[in-house]
């Protein structure tokens, strides 16, 4: 490679100084100095702030909603969305693109609008309420309406990594494990499953991550009781509202390492699954 | 090959039925619903909710949100994947993934660190009060956590898409005389125009629809610091279904224009990069 008298890899193209110090300067000053903000606020706490922030049982019920309630909705959305990008492969229908487009929706659709339409669906006079009221199943304003709204955010995530590979797989490849004498269940659990695996992973993952910081969609069908149906984020506002800044940073710092630990694990998975690919087209 | 039974053709039927089935339940009837709730009490009452004044002022505040923070977006998406896509460099993965990292963050926290540095009890909250400058319950608060949460939408569009495409083109026009700013006018903006404007889409969706954070930092401030979801909310919570229903129904709107039209692009896109790996 040519290079310059400084030595740097000569370059035709211009600007790599002013670009990367743009991006650099702007990604500090809006995204890593808040954020590190918070972590210099929360490294200043005491050890006997951090046991009383969170040994409170308020605060460990909104984590076991905003967690547990994410990894049920990731679980619903895991499967349910398997099946709908199957479908959408697999089979042709009339409006089947229409269909496959409002599959993102809950990516366009704003939080509060979801939540309000949720909420009044789910209502005991609610379309849907009214249908499930008589089966003695409560769902607005209960833990179950927080799963309900979460399930409906992380909807596209499934859908959208597993479709791509699902269209990608060689159907001869089954054809053969199928002339082989597998049945169709054994064919999807040996052949398909390992195949889409990663995919349905990142998918997954993807899912738990935006559903345990959702806020918007959640407020307003959960019923938000201290104790019972109250998420994390909620949580948060709350503590702020009440001026208590201390507690409020101890709490988002914990869901903040969370989130950071899942990006990681996601970006692994990414990984995993780009290599699959890569090798399955060589 | 072997006569399929009756059984087996049943089976696609089964699933298809199964898999609309979800996504009606789940898509169409919160879509539905908001309409219907909307127009419960006939049109008058939805064009009367939509004209009051605070509603129109939450129009407007939430129009101007997206007229700044849009823009600030592009620009920064641009010179990122400029950066990115055009030079290498070590650490570049890494800072692809700090660009994703606001995805990542609960909407909640990324209004709170804008309160926690610019609040009365913040770093810079002294300051800013001794100079008469308010960031927090105000528009530049609103507008920076906005930013915050749309940080990544254009640059991660871009940056594939440049990489995808490689450098020859502009290193041709450059080699041929043309000065930087001409290639990137002539060549780069030209060929991602359609990524470019699918980022906008989602970038400007995401900057209408933003509720979490804005909420954090806007104090709800009625006629004055509410966007378009925070007067929803107000309205919601005092029982005021209609009005709140018939805001949510511009913004409800809105989603299905950027899915419409976001389709539309991801054909052409599809089609351009089809061509692009033919060559």
């Amino acid at each position: 490679m040519p290079r310059n008298k400084a030595g740097q890899p000569w370059r035709v193209i211009p600007g790599f100084g002013l670009t990367l110090g743009l991006t650099l300067g702007w990604l500090s000053i809006l995204v890593l100095i808040p954020l590190a903000s918070l972590f210099v606020l929360a490294s200043g706490l005491s050890w006997e702030q951090w046991r009383t922030i969170l040994a409170d049982q308020r605060v460990e019920s909104a984590f076991l909603l905003s967690f547990g309630g994410a990894l049920i909705a990731a679980l619903i959305n895991a499967a349910a969305g398997l099946l709908v990008a199957w479908v959408l492969v697999r089979y042709s229908f009339p409006g089947r693109r229409l269909v496959d487009a409002l599959v993102d929706l809950p990516f366009a659709l704003p939080t509060a609008v979801a939540g309000i339409a949720l909420a009044a669906l789910y209502a005991p006079n609610g379309w849907i309420g009214q249908v499930l009221e008589p089966l003695g199943l409560k769902v607005a304003f209960t833990p179950l309406g927080a799963v309900v709204a979460m399930v409906f955010v992380g909807l596209p995530f499934v859908v959208r990594t597993v479709q791509p590979v699902l269209a990608d797989i060689d159907r001869e490849v089954e054809e053969a494990a199928a002339s082989l004498g597998a049945n169709r269940l054994q064919t999807f659990h040996r052949v398909l499953l390992p195949t889409l695996g990663p995919a349905l992973l990142t998918g997954f993952a993807l899912a738990f991550a935006r559903a345990v910081g959702e806020y918007g969609s959640v407020i307003f069908i959960a019923g938000n009781f201290p104790g019972l149906s109250e998420i994390v984020p909620l949580l948060i506002v709350v503590r702020l509202e009440q001026y208590d800044y201390v507690g409020a940073t101890a709490i988002a710092t914990i869901m903040l390492v969370a989130s950071f630990l899942l990006l990681l694990l996601i970006n692994g998975l990414q990984r995993w699954n780009r290599d699959r690919l890569a090798r399955s087209d060589a | 090959m072997p006569r399929r039974p009756a059984a087996a053709a049943l089976g696609p039927a089964v699933l298809i039925a199964l898999a609309l089935g979800f996504l009606a339940l789940f898509l169409v009837l919160p879509l539905l619903s908001v309409l219907t709730q909307a127009f419960a009490k006939g049109a008058g009452a939805y064009f009367a909710a939509l004209t009051e004044p605070d509603a129109w002022t939450a129009i407007r505040l939430t129009l101007l949100v997206a007229a700044i923070s849009v823009p600030v977006n592009v620009l920064f998406g641009l010179v990122a994947s400029w950066a990115i896509a055009k030079f290498d460099f070590r650490g570049k993965s890494l800072l692809i993934s700090l660009i994703d990292l606001p995805f990542s963050v609960s909407p909640v926290i990324s209004g709170l660190v804008f309160v926690l540095l610019f609040g009365l009890q913040g770093w810079f909250g002294e300051t800013l009060r001794d100079h008469g400058v308010r960031i927090l319950f105000a528009v530049p608060g609103i507008v920076l956590a906005t930013m915050f949460v749309t940080f990544p939408f254009v640059a991660r569009e871009l940056i594939p898409l440049m990489e995808e495409q490689g450098r020859e083109e502009e290193e041709a026009a450059l080699v041929l005389g043309a000065g930087g700013l001409r290639t990137f006018w002539s060549v780069t903006l030209p060929n991602v125009k359609w990524g470019l404007l699918h980022g906008v889409l989602l970038c400007n969706a995401r900057a209408m629809g933003e509720f979490g954070a804005v909420s954090v930092v806007s104090g709800h401030i009625r006629g004055l610091t509410n966007t378009m979801p925070l007067h929803v909310e107000i309205l919601y919570n005092e029982y005021d279904f209609v009005g709140a229903f018939a805001v949510a129904s511009l913004l409800a709107l809105l989603a299905v224009l950027t899915l419409v039209a976001k389709t539309t692009l991801e054909w052409r896109l599809r089609d351009e990069i089809a061509a692009l790996r033919r060559l």
